[in-house]
């Protein structure tokens, strides 16, 4: 039997996620199959179509999908997870407030936040903030997956799978959207980034941020945070990396000003290389950074931007 | 209009966590225990809506061991007005915590549900959407902000990229985040009242629903342990160390 991805797109691009999402859907063995649900969605559709190893590319285009609710959103799911043998979604604000209504409304548990595929219902999850692994094994007919993207590597272009139209299910009509305020950024984003350089409560203030921003630059990198330094108001809630924040494993880490508590550590332990830049030789931090700089931030981060400049 | 609030017990936050010695889980002798954090800025935002003459009653659940009556306890003591235990000693699961607390709904008729996003145990951020999803209600998780109005509430979110605000029809289902409020300590005075209020316990037979796990857990393990590296003299080191050593700038 084939799965069922649901696709994750935003103003008319298909998002990086569903590429990660993919990858672990086509773990289970089966056709993959990806569902782009919105309204006005041909491009993103031609895109998911194009996705190595998408077999089909279902479309329910209907202004109720527009902003993801997640009545609609998985009174549609619920519809189509009759002809499959699993619901795979992306562990990202959407697809946690979609999949486990979808799993109710099946009678079915969800499998959380999976970070590998062990067999077709057998599935590692993180729990305690990462601090152990469990080994969960699915006796439901149907598995609804929401998938860890960083664990999973993007699926590549290179697939010509067939686009059809679905029919919309009926809206519940108990929700509407009223507005959004996204932060505006010219980097890229948090859980997309190959390079991310953040900052904790050694920062002393939300200004001193402009240091790792002008850093971030130069590396082309995303500006993320701890949540000493969000509860701090240094920064929004939406830069904070950690267990509450955003889990995120790029390339290069820098972790500047930031001690390295568990929650922290639990969002970005997984990242290939970590730099720990903090003026404290005894901080937690260092033990989990492959290069370590103890020295005031004030006087290291100029001299980085300097530094990458020659 | 009466709010009903979810709380479980879990080993509290501050403990680091012992992967047991067989396999078959985390070690829960002789740890600390307490609420789940989420669960605390649910129970904080409805003794606000309470103090804002917006709820009328505050009933507070949980599910779990006798023990979990500390935790309603602990509810109680910051101004919940009475508890229900769903007592059991058996592994209950999200997509059966969500049959249990529809019960207590469906008997208890509230005009809102909060509850955490997600508990610190088993990080499955599920039971608040179950529960919409079997109640046909409508969910604004992981709320920053909770207001309100006649037959409706407006809920705004903590998305991926930002905020979103929705607008859902009452009754509702709300999930907490961490910036929606900062719960309160409970005064002493407080904690004596709260000895008190009624604490109803019922079994899981007694709602008549089914809490057969649906995932067996195989085993749970620790995660591979990350090595310390190096530590570099100055900033031009780190930097030839990341072009010419890691190769990732």
């Amino acid at each position: 039997m084939a799965v069922l991805v649901l696709a994750e797109h935003e103003a008319g691009a298909l998002k990086a996620s569903t590429l990660n999402t993919v990858t672990a859907a086509k773990a289970l063995g089966g056709d993959v199959h990806v569902l782009v649900a919105g309204s006005g969605i041909a491009a993103v559709a031609e895109a998911a179509a194009k996705v190595d190893g998408v077999a089909k590319v279902l479309t329910a285009d209907a202004a109720a999908y527009a902003h993801h609710l997640a009545e609609p959103l998985s009174a549609l799911l619920v519809d189509l997870a009759k002809g499959y043998s699993a619901v795979l979604a992306p562990a990202t604000s959407t697809g946690k407030n979609v999949l486990p209504r979808v799993a109710a409304l099946l009678d079915v548990a969800q499998i959380s936040d999976i970070t590998a595929v062990v067999s077709a219902d057998t599935f590692i999850r993180p729990i305690y903030a990462g601090n152990a692994l469990a080994t969960v094994q699915s006796k439901d007919a149907v598995k609804v997956i929401t998938v860890r993207t960083t664990a999973f590597e993007a699926a590549a272009a290179g697939g010509s799978a067939a686009i059809e139209a679905v029919n919309p299910a009926a809206d519940p009509g108990v929700s509407s959207f009223v507005g959004q305020q996204l932060s505006k950024s010219e980097r890229p984003e948090l859980t997309a980034a190959r390079v991310i350089i953040s900052g904790g409560r050694g920062m002393q203030s939300g200004e001193n941020f402009h240091l790792l921003e002008k850093v971030a630059d130069k590396l082309g990198a995303a500006v993320g945070a701890s949540r000493a330094a969000v509860d701090a108001g240094f920064v929004p809630n939406d830069l904070q990396v950690g267990q509450t924040g955003k889990i995120v494993a790029p390339d290069l880490y820098v972790a500047v000003g930031i001690s390295g508590a568990i929650q922290h550590l639990a969002g970005m332990k997984d990242s290939k290389v970590i730099v720990a830049i903090n003026k404290d030789e005894e901080a937690p931090i260092f033990q989990v950074a492959d290069y370590g700089l103890v020295a005031d931030l004030f006087k290291a981060l100029p001299e980085l931007a300097a530094e990458l400049d020659k | 209009m009466k709010v009903l609030v979810a709380v479980k017990r879990v080993i509290d936050y501050n403990v680091k966590i012992r992967v047991k010695a067989d396999n078959s889980g985390v070690e829960t002798a002789n740890v600390k225990f307490s609420m789940n954090p989420f669960d605390e800025i649910a129970v904080e935002e409805a003794v606000r809506l309470k103090e804002a003459g917006k709820a009328t009653e505050i009933v507070v659940v949980s599910i779990g061991p006798a023990a979990a009556q500390e935790t309603l306890r602990t509810a109680l003591a910051m101004g919940a007005d009475r508890g229900v235990l769903v007592q059991t000693d058996d592994e209950v699961q999200p997509l059966a915590v969500a049959k249990l607390l529809k019960s207590v709904v469906d008997t208890e008729q509230p005009g809102l549900v909060i509850l955490g996003k997600q508990a610190i145990d088993d990080d499955s951020n599920q039971t608040g959407q179950m529960l919409a999803a079997l109640l046909g209600w409508a969910q604004g998780t992981f709320a920053s902000k909770v207001v309100p109005a006649d037959g409706s509430v407006e809920v705004t979110r903590e998305v991926d990229g930002g905020l979103e605000t929705v607008s859902l029809k009452l009754p509702a289902i709300v999930t907490t985040d961490l910036r929606l409020n900062e719960p309160r300590y409970a005064s002493l005075p407080n904690i004596m009242k709260a000895k008190k209020k009624p604490i109803a316990t019922v079994s899981p037979a007694d709602l008549g629903v089914d809490i057969a796990p649906r995932l067996v857990t195989l085993k749970v393990e620790e995660p591979p342990k990350r090595k310390a590296g190096i530590k570099v003299a100055d900033v031009a080191a780190l930097v030839d160390k990341l072009k010419n050593e890691a190769k990732v700038i």
